[in-house]
């Protein structure tokens, strides 16, 4: 028999929102919460105590995605992840970063299966990643000077 | 080896016999180097599955000769079978530089003729004759196994056209 | 013994895929891997906010070759997620029936490229030949070989053909004896067991922590598919089992995979048996609104997810997508870590490489 089966916990995606509101009054925000989503946004200051929260106390145990969205005033740094054992409830974090020098905490010490999605998202968008081992380009070369992903990049006009 | 070729060489011309032996051995020269097309198996991207399934028991390319290598030292084909980065492209021209003469380059799929569905983005080489001499187009997205097959037949076509020979070089 | 770095890439017969594997050795032994990717990239996901809605759907075909449908299929859901609509009931049948044979098309390339890994020449030759089958059904209702194009956002393009049900079937039945025929070849051979047993050992709690899904994790005895736990499409409808092994090593993941063929036979079936009458396709409107969406489903190599950004026009804002093979290049360091570097083929094989999702 397998030795971790899903769904064996019961929290259900409205239960884990209160449970996260409850613990951290300031500097969380759901969005919304359904038995099997739950939409946050969640202050830069305390992202790092929220994650350490979800994966010890609430389970979730698999960081999905890490990716980032170029606003123009701002940059989002967004994560899904998942609870294997609790409904396999997907929980997205968005966290609103500054433009000139977006950083924020790695999420890589928590769960190891982000780490390349940091290493891609610093490629592509430039948010840097403090306390990820190895803070390097992915995809293009080291010396590569622009990020793709933002929005001041402009690709080949093709009539 | 260099010395001997030379000397061989020079007599063979002094003594018209040159012109005499091309004669004889083109057609055989010709005729081995076209039945026995060599590419090299190196999968780009998506057209790297039709090229598996042409060499699969349906289409089976080597019964026309086109034997997949591993090594380009034992290749005479570059096959093209996707899009092509700027990272890859200058592995791709070793690779072609690694392959010893005469050899020919087919370009198989949109991205590698031209860039394809890929023609603004900003990290992909917009067409391989940009920096390779290609002589087989073969369009697609993908190719069928016939069409590779049937690009493999043009570049035969191509080397009997072409008429060359080791002692034709000069 | 003096350590040395060795580079298996780009162009190395092992790696199926555009990539170069770093290893440091010392003597045989394996010290240390780092994966170096970004040779298939394009940026994908930039040049997606240049084309429009429609225009995408071709083009997420081309994110992973070797399962093309399920990557249309996820950006429709996604979209389908975004603009708020139902799709009809007949229409997500039929998927249901194309992401399962695409699904058996992809793990018999996985199975080709494995058997080609370990000097099995025989399975592969046996593998195409019954893929070729697959791909003429796949190619009966779409109308290409690999790239379909085929779902839409709110369906699927076109009905199934006449007389899809009595091929599929006969197909069905014809390739479960197949499988019985692979496994004898592979089962049986001595030299596969000793190639695959013991090797590449990922524990549950660190499969689980370094992100491996779908039939990596579940060969890694955790017991979790998207299919049953989340269910998308009319999954729900259907009783499957979930494949699990308790070995955790190279050749759990290929037993896995040849049980989910099985499965994927029987789902089949059954969909064909209860598919109801009805329209496949709704009309959907071209500007997308203002919000965002995410979408997830069990890809052949395991969770594909997909994450939008509508600004109200008509092109999306922004698209990410998580590929599931990007991140088992990750875990190389720890599947390879201690063994020889005569293993290399045959632990990377085992997790199902296909280069186009993980470099995008």
């Amino acid at each position: 028999m397998a030795e971790i089966t899903a769904c064996s916990g019961n929290l259900t995606g409205l239960e884990i929102a209160d449970a996260l509101s409850k613990k951290f009054a300031e500097g969380v925000t759901i969005n919304s919460a359904s038995p099997r989503r739950v939409y946050s946004q969640v202050n830069k200051e305390v992202f790092l105590e929220v994650c350490k929260f979800m994966k010890d106390e609430l389970l979730f145990d698999h960081a999905s995605l890490v990716s980032g969205v170029d606003r123009i005033d701002r940059i989002q740094a967004i994560y899904h992840i998942t609870s294997y054992i609790n409904n396999c409830c997907l929980m997205e974090i968005v966290v609103d970063l500054d433009h000139e020098a977006p950083e924020i905490d790695s999420v890589t010490p928590l769960w190891e299966g982000a780490n390349y999605h940091e290493r891609e998202t610093y490629d592509m968008m430039g948010i840097v990643f403090k306390g990820h081992p190895d803070m390097r380009r992915i995809f293009l070369p080291d010396d590569t000077k622009f990020y793709p992903q933002r929005k001041d990049f402009k690709l080949k006009e093709v009539p | 080896m260099d010395w001997s070729n030379n000397v061989i060489d020079d007599i063979l011309r002094a003594t018209q016999a040159k012109k005499a032996l091309d004669k004889l051995m083109l057609p055989f020269w010709n005729w081995s180097q076209r039945n026995s097309m060599y590419p090299l198996h190196f999968g780009l991207a998506c057209c790297a599955l039709e090229m598996a399934a042409s060499s699969g028991p349906r289409w089976d390319a080597e019964r026309l000769g086109i034997i997949y290598r591993s090594s380009p030292r034992q290749c005479d084909v570059l096959l093209l079978n996707g899009w092509i980065s700027k990272k890859v492209r200058p592995a791709l021209r070793r690779l072609y530089e690694q392959m010893p003469a005469p050899k020919w380059v087919i370009a198989m799929g949109e991205c590698s003729i031209s860039g394809g569905p890929w023609y603004d983005c900003y990290n992909v080489v917009q067409g391989a004759d940009t920096f390779l001499p290609v002589d087989i187009y073969i369009p697609g997205c993908p190719p069928r196994p016939e069409a590779l097959i049937d690009g493999f037949l043009k570049l035969q076509q191509k080397i009997k056209a072409e008429a060359k020979g080791p002692f034709l070089e000069d | 013994m003096a350590e040395m770095w060795v580079n298996m890439g780009p162009q190395h017969p092992f790696n199926h895929g555009l990539w170069n594997l770093r290893v440091l050795m010392d003597g045989e032994t394996i010290k240390y891997a780092e994966p170096i990717l970004g040779y298939l990239h394009r940026g994908w996901e930039k040049s997606m906010e240049n084309r429009t809605y429609p225009q995408i759907i071709p083009l997420s075909d081309r994110l992973c070759y070797g399962s093309s449908m399920s990557w249309s299929h996820l950006y429709c859901m996604t979209m389908e997620e975004l603009f708020d609509i139902e799709v009809p009931e007949r229409g997500e049948y039929i998927r249901v029936i194309v992401l399962e044979l695409q699904r058996i098309v992809s793990h018999l390339l996985w199975l080709m490229a494995f058997g080609v890994d370990l000097g099995n020449l025989t399975v592969m030759l046996y593998v195409i030949r019954e893929r070729e089958m697959f791909l003429d059904l796949l190619q009966s209702i779409t109308g290409a070989r690999m790239t379909y194009n085929y779902p839409r956002i709110g369906g699927v393009r076109n009905d199934l053909p006449p007389d899809f049900e009595r091929d599929c079937i006969r197909a069905m039945d014809y390739f479960q004896g197949k499988i019985d025929d692979y496994e004898k070849l592979c089962d049986g051979s001595k030299i596969f067991r000793m190639r695959t047993e013991g090797l590449g050992v990922v524990k549950p709690a660190d499969a689980i922590n370094l992100g491996l899904t779908g039939p990596n994790l579940r060969a890694s005895s955790v017991d979790v598919d998207i299919r049953r736990d989340d269910p998308y499409s009319v999954y729900e409808e259907f009783d499957f089992d979930v494949c699990t092994h308790d070995a955790c090593d190279t050749y759990a993941r290929y037993r896995v995979r040849m049980d989910e063929m099985r499965v994927s036979c029987d789902i089949v079936k059954q969909a064909l048996e209860k598919i109801p009458d009805g329209p496949v396709r709704v009309k959907v409107p071209k500007n997308a609104p203002n919000k965002t969406a995410v979408a997830r489903v069990e890809d052949p190599r395991g969770e594909g997810m997909m994450y939008v950004v509508g600004d109200g026009t008509d092109k999306p804002y922004r698209l990410s997508v998580r590929s599931p093979v990007f991140v088992y290049v990750s875990a190389a360091n720890h599947m390879l870590k201690g063994h020889k570097i005569a293993d290399v083929p045959s632990v990377m094989g085992s997790i199902d490489m296909c280069l186009g999702e993980t470099d995008r």
